[in-house]
């Protein structure tokens, strides 16, 4: 049957069609946050979710949240934030994003409290903050190791009384938008039965995370495939930075069907030690000339400052996450690595069984469970583990706003907030932060556009036939043999390191997969099917990937997560642009140098003046 | 590498029949590993909801011969080489297809209870004030993932269906999380007895033993609750006392320690 016939065939008016004023695709902690406070403005809301409320990729976050609040010490501050933020990012974030989020963490992680967070607490009783990669001072709101967990249970438990509308296991197709290139509605199918739904929306939300799911050696979860990307691209947004993916650096080694999994960051932040095969503390060898001075010179420094001494400098292995998974890169590369590839984490001769036990309790269930290990004894075995996309929709800093009127995103799918590399505890008050925003700022949007759009039957036509026609072909390409492919390409030739010969190797794969896919086929029918959930992922993580690659092979240099070995270093003339991609006019996706917009000076001026200038700064404001 | 096979569960709520399986298992593996290699080589279709797989989510619950279990934290050298792995959905909750089951019913007992609501009087500049021994025993239950073994396994529920009289283990710890948490100000005593059926459980601490996250529900969440509930209803000297000395009001943590 031609096309255009089956086209004719379909009737819109038997799809179930629903009405928000604001509507969310994903619901992390980014999306619950926004779908909280548009409906606090008085907006319908809905929120749509891959999977069951509560089980998002947030529950993974083990670390904390980082927000000046000056609980543990009082020295802190949000220029401080914010000066370490831009630092870690090497000065690629978007300022007033950076700015945005160190101003207003401490208030959005009270009102968590507010809203029945339970956090770990200080002597005095207040929320207790520790220690992580990249913050001078202990920064990060925590529960044990499962902040994660303790931020989606609280948002979810209030959530649900706000009067929000949940749609779960609900998969987000395509966006509808009218003549005048406005959002007005997105086509999403139950998974449980496979039908299709129509949301009408004035105002969507794309809260819908990464796409770790490209890789193969990777902590994220099968629901990173990069949907908000692709989705935002399809319908002509521009995609900012993607070629910076942050490589956590300690993700699980042994056993081979855990690799990835990610071990918090934590273990270090309360003293663990990163070890090669021949019992060197390496990570002294490997402190970027940026960090010499806030660092500690000695193992006898470090022991000093995890006991407490505030004139001692912050052990090596607290540096940005970047630096430390490439000296583990290195490390095995020249022999020195674990037994199983990797390097060895050590937090047993450090801490005592019961602080362990006491700190970081998911993480000693997590070893002794899945790899047979007492890490109260032992040292773990940890390498780079693709984690987290700094890269995503590019969107105003101040609206969360996409180039396409009506889209907004927020979270990890959204592009500025983190440059070119994030640090760790940076993730959960960004979801806070933007998620508030976001939800706003979509409110007062749709506020100002009163009614709904109708849409065009033939978009929505479209889009369901391109799904359909996955479970209608006679035959064709297993999708998970596809995604196996996807994986070990982006492992191989888009990884930690990378050069040009590799990226458009990497590229070529891509296409070639590209083209294998438009016969992709899932066996079975369209109840709760997993083959054709993977398929239909599959076409998002494939745009997602793309762009990656082409984004990487166009920066030329090495800055944060993206490290070029044939072009080394930062450099300068790169720090003045972004790269965007965008789907060109003739469907093939088009990538750009776009100059950033100059930077306030202010804030200029506070990342860049020396740490001590800062403080006494600070200390002289308080007077 | 060894050869395993496996029995899985492959229908409805309706129909349905345990098929099959022999895949190659590495070291290492968990059962949720096998199914997923069973899914990718030999069922494509075959339902199973799974995220985290690292026992931080919980949704890969199902039944592995016949114990509740998270299938990503279930390791294959568990059970006996020779033996045959009986995987089947959690009994109690409604079959979608294949392992995945309908548990949307918990979801609507959790918005039955009353959310959190502070005392404002214990707030300061600097936040709230509580200390970290008044928090322990919340935070134990707030370790809850919401994999619903617990209510799987309570018999009030599994093998009595009563699901209109009894909100369940899970349930029954959240209410305890809030009651129990030092600033809360809400009262959920006359819920928990007359709505959420507290009184169901005769305390037979299944749903303690298959937590995944060691949650001793029974002990410190269930019995607790149902002691406030006796106290509240049943216990005549507290009830004089109240008639005559009015509500016993609610000691809050000082605001500096």
């Amino acid at each position: 049957m031609g096309i255009l016939k089956k086209l004719f065939m379909l009737d819109i008016s038997e799809i179930k069609t629903i009405e928000h004023d604001v509507l969310i695709v994903g619901a992390g902690g980014a999306g619950l946050s926004s779908a909280i406070e548009a409906s606090s403005h008085g907006m319908s809301t809905g929120i749509v979710m891959k999977s069951l409320l509560g089980k998002a990729h947030t529950v993974m976050a083990e670390g904390g949240m980082a927000a000046a609040l000056g609980n543990v010490d009082k020295r802190d501050h949000w220029k401080i934030h914010f000066r370490d933020t831009m630092r870690g990012g090497k000065f690629l974030n978007v300022w007033r994003m950076a700015e945005l989020h160190a101003q207003l963490a401490p208030e959005r992680v009270r009102l968590l409290e507010e809203w029945g967070a339970v956090f770990d607490r200080t002597k005095k009783g207040l929320i207790n903050q520790r220690n992580f990669g990249g913050h001078r001072y202990p920064r990060l709101a925590h529960v044990g190791d499962r902040t994660g967990l303790e931020m989606i249970r609280t948002l979810q438990d209030h959530g649900i009384h706000q009067g929000i509308e949940t749609y779960m296991e609900c998969t987000a197709l395509d966006l509808l938008k009218n003549e005048k290139g406005k959002v007005i509605g997105i086509v999403c199918m139950w998974r449980e039965t496979g039908t299709f739904i129509i949301f009408k929306a004035k105002a969507i939300i794309f809260a819908t995370g990464g796409g770790g799911k490209a890789w193969d050696v990777t902590s994220n979860s099968w629901e990173y495939t990069g949907d908000g990307y692709a989705l935002a691209y399809e319908a002509g947004a521009e995609l900012m930075d993607l070629e910076f993916n942050q490589f956590h650096p300690t993700g699980m080694m042994w056993p081979l069907s855990v690799k990835g999994i990610l071990v918090t960051e934590s273990v270090r932040g309360e003293g663990g030690i990163l070890l090669n095969s021949e019992g060197t503390r390496f990570m002294f060898n490997y402190i970027p000339e940026r960090f010499r001075s806030e660092t500690a010179e000695t193992e006898e420094e470090a022991a000093r400052w995890l006991s407490g001494d505030p004139s001692a400098r912050r052990p090596p292995e607290l540096l940005t996450r970047d630096v430390v998974a490439r000296a583990i890169n290195e490390e095995v590369k020249a022999g020195r690595g674990s037994k199983h590839g990797g390097a060895y984490l050590n937090i047993a001769t450090q801490r005592s069984s019961e602080d362990i036990k006491k700190k970081l309790p998911s993480m000693y269930h997590q070893f002794k469970v899945l790899a047979e290990l007492d890490i109260t004894k032992e040292s773990m075995e940890v390498g780079p583990t693709c984690h987290y996309f700094m890269g995503g929709i590019r969107v105003n800093a101040d609206t969360a706003m996409s180039s396409v009127p009506g889209l907004f995103a927020c979270g990890e799918c959204a592009a500025g907030m983190h440059g070119a590399n994030r640090l760790g505890g940076n993730s959960l008050s960004d979801l806070l932060v933007f998620g508030y925003l976001a939800g706003k700022k979509a409110a007062e949007f749709a506020k100002n556009n009163a009614n709904h759009s109708d849409f065009d039957e033939n978009q929505v036509r479209k889009i369901i036939l391109k799904a359909t026609e996955i479970l209608n072909r006679e035959s064709g390409a297993n999708p998970y043999l596809l995604h196996e492919q996807l994986e070990q390409n982006m492992q191989m030739n888009v990884g930690i390191i990378r050069t040009k010969d590799e990226l458009v190797k990497g590229i070529d794969e891509i296409e070639n997969i590209k083209e294998e896919y438009k016969s992709v086929k899932a066996k079975g029918t369209s109840q709760f099917n997993p083959g054709w959930h993977e398929a239909l992922g599959l076409r998002n993580l494939l745009i997602t990937a793309e762009a990656v690659a082409r984004a990487a092979k166009f920066r030329e240099e090495s800055r944060g997560a993206h490290t070029r070995s044939d072009f080394p270093g930062e450099q300068k003339e790169w720090l003045n642009y972004n790269i965007i991609s965008k789907k060109g006019v003739d469907g093939k996706m088009q990538l750009n140098k776009v100059e950033r917009p100059s930077a306030n000076p202010e804030l200029v001026r506070i990342a860049e003046s020396s740490i001590e200038d800062l403080e006494n700064e600070i200390i002289e404001e308080r007077k | 590498m060894t050869t395993r096979k496996f029995q899985i569960y492959r229908g409805d709520n309706k129909n349905g029949e345990l098929v099959n399986f022999e895949t190659e298992v590495k070291e290492g593996m968990v059962v949720l590993d096998a199914i997923h290699k069973i899914q990718a080589e030999q069922a494509n279709d075959l339902a199973i909801r799974w995220n985290c797989k690292a026992g931080k989510c919980g949704s890969c619950s199902m039944e592995i011969n016949g114990m509740p279990k998270l299938s990503c934290m279930t390791r294959m050298n568990e059970y006996r080489k020779d033996e045959t792995i009986i995987v089947t959905p959690m009994k109690t909750f409604p079959v979608i297809k294949d392992l995945v089951t309908d548990v949307s019913w918990n979801y609507i007992q959790n918005k039955r209870i009353k959310p959190v609501k502070l005392a404002h009087e214990c707030k300061t500049e600097n936040g709230y004030v509580m200390y970290q021994n008044d928090v322990d025993r919340v935070q134990e239950f707030r370790k809850c993932i919401e994999c619903y073994l617990c209510q799987n396994v309570c018999h009030v529920l599994r093998d009595h269906d009563k699901k209109d009289k009894f909100v369940g283990p899970r349930f029954m710890i959240r209410v305890a999380s809030l009651e129990m948490h030092p600033l809360d100000t809400e009262d959920r005593i006359p819920e928990l007895k007359k709505e959420f059926g507290s009184g169901m459980c005769n305390i037979t601490k299944c749903c303690t033993d298959v937590c995944p996250e060691n949650i001793n529900i029974t002990d410190n969440g269930i019995i607790p609750m149902k002691e406030r509930v006796v106290d509240r209803f049943y216990d005549p000297i507290t009830i004089l006392g109240r008639k005559i000395f009015g509500k016993k009001k609610k000691k809050f943590p000082p605001l500096s320690p």
